[in-house]
């Protein structure tokens, strides 16, 4: 069993509510940061504890924190980007849907470090439930002197406020989701500068995931340092997995990232397993955006090294032969899957989600799908494989958003690792219609040069 | 106000000085020439504008003298500010020219490419930019997007499946008149370019959308179809208008003024805004004090034989000699020692006569 952070409370019956939450130990993370604690030493000891942004990216978090520009008597914001919509990830859905007050928890302090006196949450629209749970505990929070005016008497003032999206995926990018926090249409902006220096309102801004935030609050109860000790190297603490596809246990869990694939995957603590005695065929290990790797790729490294569940392993070989934690979306596909459909239906969601306003993106993207469902409907050519593979070539890293990279590397992974099942789709069109390509070689041990 | 201070940034291997905050961009267009990016959104006159298209992007292989590592990706220009000691690739870089010619591609996959209909033909930046950066096929296989025709207003039709989203007129009207009724709807490949519930655009200075469009998806109404802008005379001229500086170009043929525009200058970007009565309602050569003929430095090929300047007056690169290995040419008919239906035998050029229609006909015998 691995070490719970965030998830060890979250099925104490009525942890919803503050009094439960507080009698679990709640908020006693609060008191030691805002009595104890001055926001130098907070972020310090977020710097110490190695956490990395939740979301995707994985940027260190207390790296982050030390670049908000703090121009004399301009008020600083703190957001909380609770957009989550990667196909796949629904890690934050669970913790603030479960422990709501452990997010809260994490603003208070995190608002504290960064001297943010009005906290945004800007949450996914499609969670239309949630901002109701949230809106609760920060009233809840505030009835017992934790939000609003002189908290705990330490005269530091701080406001929770639930801002709801309106359906765009691209909203979870930083920039984007400012934009429709101001009111505005969710466009990401051009970058520099970063909000870091000019973001909500044109004041200096963090954004961090939920996931990120409510990680706060173990880091301020056990101290940087001991939150170092768990994981590997440069992947700390615990890490939320929302597992889902072809497994017998799809589900959230708290993985303390020195946890193997093959054991997560397999293991009764966790997935258990393929569904219906099948085969692992293939898996995103970190939400659509990041490469799709097959069978042999994903349980061992190109060196024949185990793969683990970290952001260092996971990344191994770069995008040849390895892929990325992301933000932690692991979506299992077995030998019934297949990867001309998988692929298409991943660029039918980027081009529906692009938001039209740099070339690349919004013309390659809904070129990318025009093929992609030729190939499905067993129309293509040969031709059409190094096309897709030109066109992803063309809008990776040329768009000014991460949107542009997150639709090419899926379609560029599918035919770096799975060129045969494509070329097979099209060579059998009517066959590719009837049945999938199945295992192939996808499965085989890997070959590893001496 | 303290003197600027002034950064070295390297350009394709020419060097110059600028003031600090100075933009990639502006940097190569002081340079000029082909070192300039082309640039489809951004817009000089307009706050906000440019970042969007793509087509100015350029490698920085120096990030400045206190940091010189290159920058990971290719940057947008028109939106990166110089830093001392920059080195910057645009033409020399393959990387550069390759993601250029892949933008050039993405805005033409679902233009309809209809210029021998369209009113901005002749003027228009994607045209040029195809020119210089497109391939003569498609790979695109698929159906186009298209949109209905809408009228903005009495003056003003907004073709969207023409348009390339580069959102300089959402800027300026935005920046320009008082209120703002247009923007985009909807979102990635189907976004558009639109008024609120077709809400007529009623501004004075509304007319400048169609100056700022660098394609044909705004165009003038009291122009469309009336001729085409190479059979035109850009003529200089102002009138006393209370409501702008009314200083604008006529365009003319023969002593008919067939539509008004402002004064753009080399990059295409109006001098001055100028208003609705000036561009819609005062086309009698008799409105105008005529100034003087307007030189268009422009660079495309429809452009060449008609505008002056010293961009648009290219030599093509294919003379006789070039493709000939060298020889100068004989007659201007050259083809005749090639043919299959002519005498190859005889020399037109040695015959001490004229030459006669058997020379050229094929041998009877």
């Amino acid at each position: 069993m691995g070490v719970k952070l965030l998830l060890d409370k979250a099925h104490v019956e009525g942890i919803r509510s503050f009094e439960v939450y507080r009698r679990e130990g709640g908020y006693r993370a609060v008191e030691k940061a805002l009595k104890e604690m001055n926001p130098e030493s907070i972020v310090e000891e977020v710097k110490k504890s190695g956490l990395r942004g939740r979301g995707g990216a994985g940027f260190p978090a207390g790296m982050k924190w030390s670049f908000i520009a703090k121009p004399e008597g301009v008020p600083r914001h703190l957001v909380c980007n609770a957009d989550e919509s990667e196909p796949g990830t629904f890690k934050d859905r669970y913790l603030m849907e479960h422990i709501p007050h452990l997010l809260i928890e994490g603003l208070i302090i995190s608002s504290f470090a960064l001297g943010s006196h009005d906290t945004y949450i800007y949450i996914r629209g499609e969670y239309a439930w949630i901002p109701d749970i949230l809106e609760q505990a920060i009233e809840e929070a505030k009835a017992n002197g934790f939000l609003g005016k002189n908290i705990l008497g330490t005269g530091f003032d701080c406001n929770i406020y639930v801002q709801r999206g309106a359906g765009a995926y691209i909203c979870g990018e930083e920039t984007a989701l400012i934009e429709s926090l101001e009111g505005k249409r969710g466009n990401p902006r051009i970058k520099p500068p970063f909000p870091a220096i000019q973001g909500l309102w044109q004041r200096p801004t963090v954004v961090n995931n939920v996931e990120t935030l409510s990680a706060v609050v173990p880091i301020i109860n056990m101290g940087g340092e001991e939150y170092a000790k768990i994981g590997i190297g440069r992947s700390t603490g615990t890490k939320l997995i929302s597992a889902c596809g072809n497994i017998n246990k799809p589900g959230v869990y708290e993985i303390d990232m020195t946890i193997s694939v093959e054991a997560f995957i397999y293991s009764d603590e966790y997935c258990g397993g393929i569904a219906n005695g099948k085969k692992l065929k293939a898996c995103i290990p970190g939400g659509s955006s990041v490469p799709v790797l097959p069978a042999n790729l994903l349980l061992k490294t190109a060196k024949g090294e185990p793969r683990l569940m970290n952001y260092e392993s996971l990344a191994d070989g770069g995008f040849a032969t390895g892929s990325s934690m992301g933000s932690g979306g692991f979506i299992v596909l077995d030998e019934d899957q297949c990867i001309v459909k998988h692929t298409y239906t991943l660029a039918r969601f980027y081009r529906h989600e692009s938001c039209g306003q740099c070339s690349p993106c919004r013309e390659g993207t809904g070129w990318m799908e025009k093929i992609l469902k030729k190939i499905d409907e067993g129309q293509g050519k040969m031709s059409d494989i190094d096309l897709l593979w030109d066109i992803q070539r063309k809008i990776e890293g040329n768009t000014i958003c991460p949107l542009g990279d997150a639709a090419a590397w899926p379609v560029a992974a599918a035919i770096r690792h799975f060129r045969d099942e494509f070329e097979w789709h099209i060579q059998h069109p009517e066959e590719a219609q009837k049945r999938n390509y199945g295992l192939a070689h996808y499965a085989d041990p890997i070959h590893v040069p001496a | 106000m303290s003197e600027q201070p002034l950064f070295k940034v390297t350009i394709d291997n020419i060097t110059i000085e600028v003031p600090a905050g100075t933009t990639i961009l502006n940097a190569a267009r002081k340079i000029g020439g082909e070192v300039a990016p082309p640039a489809m959104c951004y817009y000089s006159k307009l706050e906000g504008s440019g970042g969007k298209c793509r087509t100015c992007l350029v490698e920085v292989s120096k990030g400045s003298e206190k940091d010189p590592r290159p920058m990971p990706k290719l940057v947008a220009s028109c939106r990166t500010t110089v830093m001392d000691g920059m080195e910057v690739k645009n033409i020399t870089s393959e990387k550069v020219i390759d993601a250029r010619n892949g933008v050039v591609e993405f805005l033409l996959i679902n233009h309809p490419l209809d210029c021998p209909v369209c009113d901005q033909a002749g003027e228009c930046h994607l045209q040029d930019l195809s020119y210089n950066h497109g391939k003569e096929s498609t790979r695109f296989e698929f159906q186009k997007r298209t949109f209905k025709k809408h009228d903005l207003g009495p003056y003003i039709q907004l073709h969207m499946t023409r348009c390339i989203l580069c959102y300089r007129c959402v800027f300026t009207a935005d920046q320009l008149t008082g209120k703002r009724e247009h923007g985009v709807l909807d979102r990635g490949d189907h976004a558009e370019i639109a008024t609120f519930i077709e809400k007529s655009l009623d501004n004075e200075f509304i007319g400048n959308v169609i100056d700022v469009c660098p394609v044909g998806a705004l165009t003038d109404k009291t122009f469309r179809f009336k001729n085409r802008v190479w059979f035109l005379k850009p003529m200089d001229a102002h009138r006393d208008c209370p409501t702008c500086s009314g200083k604008v170009t006529l365009w003319n043929r023969g002593d008919e003024v067939y539509r008004v525009t402002a004064r753009k200058d080399q990059w295409g970007e109006v001098e001055d805004w100028i208003c609705n009565t000036c561009r819609f309602e005062k086309k009698n050569t008799g409105d105008w004090v005529i100034e003087g003929p307007r030189l268009i430095d422009r660079h495309s090929v429809i452009a060449q034989g008609h505008y002056a300047g010293s961009i648009g007056m290219h030599q093509p690169k294919e003379t006789f000699e070039a493709v000939h290995n060298g020889r100068k040419p004989k007659l201007l008919m050259d083809i005749h020692s090639v043919s299959n239906v002519n005498r190859p035998e005889i020399t037109l050029s040695k015959l001490d006569r004229p030459a006669h229609s058997t020379d050229f006909k094929p041998n009877q015998d």
